[in-house]
């Protein structure tokens, strides 16, 4: 044939049609539940939170300390050697604006995910959060923070720590707002 | 290892809900790819399916669930899946299983049909992230790619202004394709002045969720010789994956991609593919990740695809640049994941065999690239064809 042709199958349905019955379709909802065993580094890592401490994991044959934390050197490919202790401040690598929830639905005031380079690791190494003490509008986080800005780890107060990613609530601009 | 040819290739149209089911889809695009080769499924040794995850169609191990669809009875068969890097990575696996010998003909097939999760695929995205150090902050899918983006930006000074172009170019280019969703004429303020999703992303620099399905034909130099005529072959493949610790990575620069198109271009015997590529159909989910991948295609240097976007270089009617997804791209075409990165590969098969119709490049072309990028956006795959020299 000299060209692709253009005269394509499928059919593209409306809601409509669904609504109306035109279309037939059926629902099905899963019930399955996970429970996912935290493991060795990641372990230890909820329990360094859960004492407001924030560690990572050092390999003394390349010299990296890495977070968030691994029991092997992927790049030596070796068993890595110790814990470090990190400091819960970093800069931000890179950060979004989102208005959009976790189920897809629109959100009035934004969250602000960001990737920040972890004090101390060597070579810089980032763990994902969100900054908060930022302003609630896009212009005003904007205004409130830039890649490259040092921020600091705001803990939930120990007696609410459970050992998980959110001890810690957010990290905010170097000396708050 | 044997040259390996395409014969044919087909499509689906590209649609937010298709009434067809995946294996109806499946059938549609493998049936059109086998009349486009003259070819019945006698005539096909073997079966590659690529296809996103189980969780999109709530079919557990889909592969199977496809399989008599994609016309896979009885013989031999496998599903492959490396996320959004599937479609492309659909030709190097149904090239291996040519090359290597053990079957003349290979049937391959991509299909997605992300319509069916509710309300919307998002929740079954969110499973690629960790479960202890990543969803408990409330995650969407767009959160990592507009990081990734917005770093991209910041390292070279790129304007949301110049990525938006990406969005007005592939979406124009899409009108001519008859199997496009989200095709049309649009400006750069409509681009940018779209609904904020995730800053710096907004709603038209996001491909839609889209069902559809692609097929494609490849055959051994013996069984491509008898049939006659002038034909496509695969020249390279590349692949290459890097850690899934990504908040650990250069999020500037691709480096699996280019590690992917090296391997690609050594094998295609390709030492500057910026003179021997000469059209190019590189991943865009996002409008950034036409320009981030085209640097790591080494086709533009680092921070330099969106001074060539402006120059016009990667225009379709360029005579003297690369035209880059002049097929309209997941951004105008629309986005059925694997579907969509087997059509961009289908895309450079049709502009070497001057099948592309009012897609046409000017500029003449011997050879060209698709590449696809996915899973925890860390893979790269490639794939480079020729005509016949």
């Amino acid at each position: 044939m000299s060209t692709m042709n253009t005269e394509l199958r499928g059919t593209s349905l409306r809601e409509d049609d669904l609504r109306t019955g035109r279309a037939l379709a059926t629902e099905w909802i899963p019930k399955t539940v996970y429970r996912f065993d935290a493991g060795i580094a990641i372990g230890q890592f909820l329990a360094g939170l859960k004492a407001g401490r924030l560690l990572g994991r050092k390999c003394h044959a390349c010299g990296r300390i890495v977070i968030p934390p691994r029991m092997f050197c992927e790049l030596c490919f070796r068993r890595n050697d110790e814990w470090v202790e990190l400091k819960s401040t970093g800069r931000v690598n890179t950060f979004s604006v989102s208005f959009v929830n976790t189920d897809a639905s629109r959100r009035q005031t934004p969250q602000v995910p960001a990737v920040i380079d972890i004090d101390g690791t060597q070579p810089s190494m980032g763990i994902l959060h969100v900054l908060g003490e930022v302003g609630d509008t896009l212009e005003a986080v904007l205004r409130n923070v830039q890649i490259g800005t040092p921020v600091e780890a705001v803990w939930k107060p120990a007696e609410q720590r459970e050992g998980a990613i959110t001890d810690i609530l957010y990290f905010r601009p170097m000396g708050g707002r | 290892m044997n040259r390996v040819a395409v014969l044919g290739a087909g499509l689906t149209r590209f649609v937010r809900r298709a009434l067809e089911t995946g294996r109806e889809l499946c059938w549609e695009a493998a049936t059109a790819a086998l009349q486009d080769a003259d070819l019945t499924l006698a005539d096909i040794d073997c079966v590659v399916l690529g296809s996103a995850p189980d969780a999109f169609d709530g079919v557990h191990m889909k592969g199977e669930y496809l399989l008599d669809g994609a016309g896979a009875k009885g013989k031999p068969y496998m599903r492959i899946f490396v996320g959004g890097g599937t479609g492309v990575f659909m030709v190097p696996v149904g090239w291996w299983h040519v090359a290597s010998g053990a079957f003349r003909t290979c049937l391959v097939v991509a299909e997605e049909k992300m319509s069916s999760t509710q309300p919307h695929p998002q929740a079954a995205f969110n499973a690629i992230y960790d479960p202890f150090t990543e969803r408990p902050l409330g995650v969407n899918l767009l959160w990592i790619f507009s990081l990734e983006m917005h770093r991209y930006m910041k390292t070279y000074g790129i304007p949301l202004e110049t990525i938006a172009q990406v969005a007005v170019k592939n979406k124009r280019n899409a009108k001519d394709h008859p199997a496009s969703q989200v095709a049309g004429d649009f400006t750069v303020d409509e681009i940018v002045n779209s609904e904020v999703m995730t800053y710096p992303v907004t709603r038209l620099m996001v491909s839609p969720v889209t069902d559809g399905a692609a097929a494609l034909v490849l055959a051994n130099e013996e069984f491509a010789r008898r049939k006659g005529g002038k034909h496509v072959w695969v020249e390279g493949v590349g692949w290459n994956l890097d850690t899934s610790y990504w908040t650990n990575r250069d999020l500037a620069y691709p480096q699996y991609v280019e590690n992917a198109a090296r391997m690609a271009y050594k094998m295609a015997g390709i030492t500057d593919p910026r003179k021997e590529i000469h059209v190019a159909e590189p991943y865009d989910p996002f409008a950034y990740k036409e320009l981030h991948h085209l640097e790591g295609l080494l086709l533009a240097d680092k921070g330099q695809a969106p001074r060539r976007l402006e120059e016009g270089f990667w225009d379709r009617d360029t005579l003297t640049g690369i035209p880059a997804s002049p097929s309209g791209g997941l951004l105008g075409v629309g986005n059925p994941i694997a579907a969509a990165g087997l059509m961009k590969a289908i895309e450079i098969y049709y502009q070497l065999s001057g099948k592309a119709g009012a897609r046409q490049i000017r500029r003449s072309a011997q050879r060209g690239l698709a590449q696809a990028w996915g899973d925890l956006m860390q893979v790269g795959t490639v794939m480079i064809m020729g005509v016949e020299r």
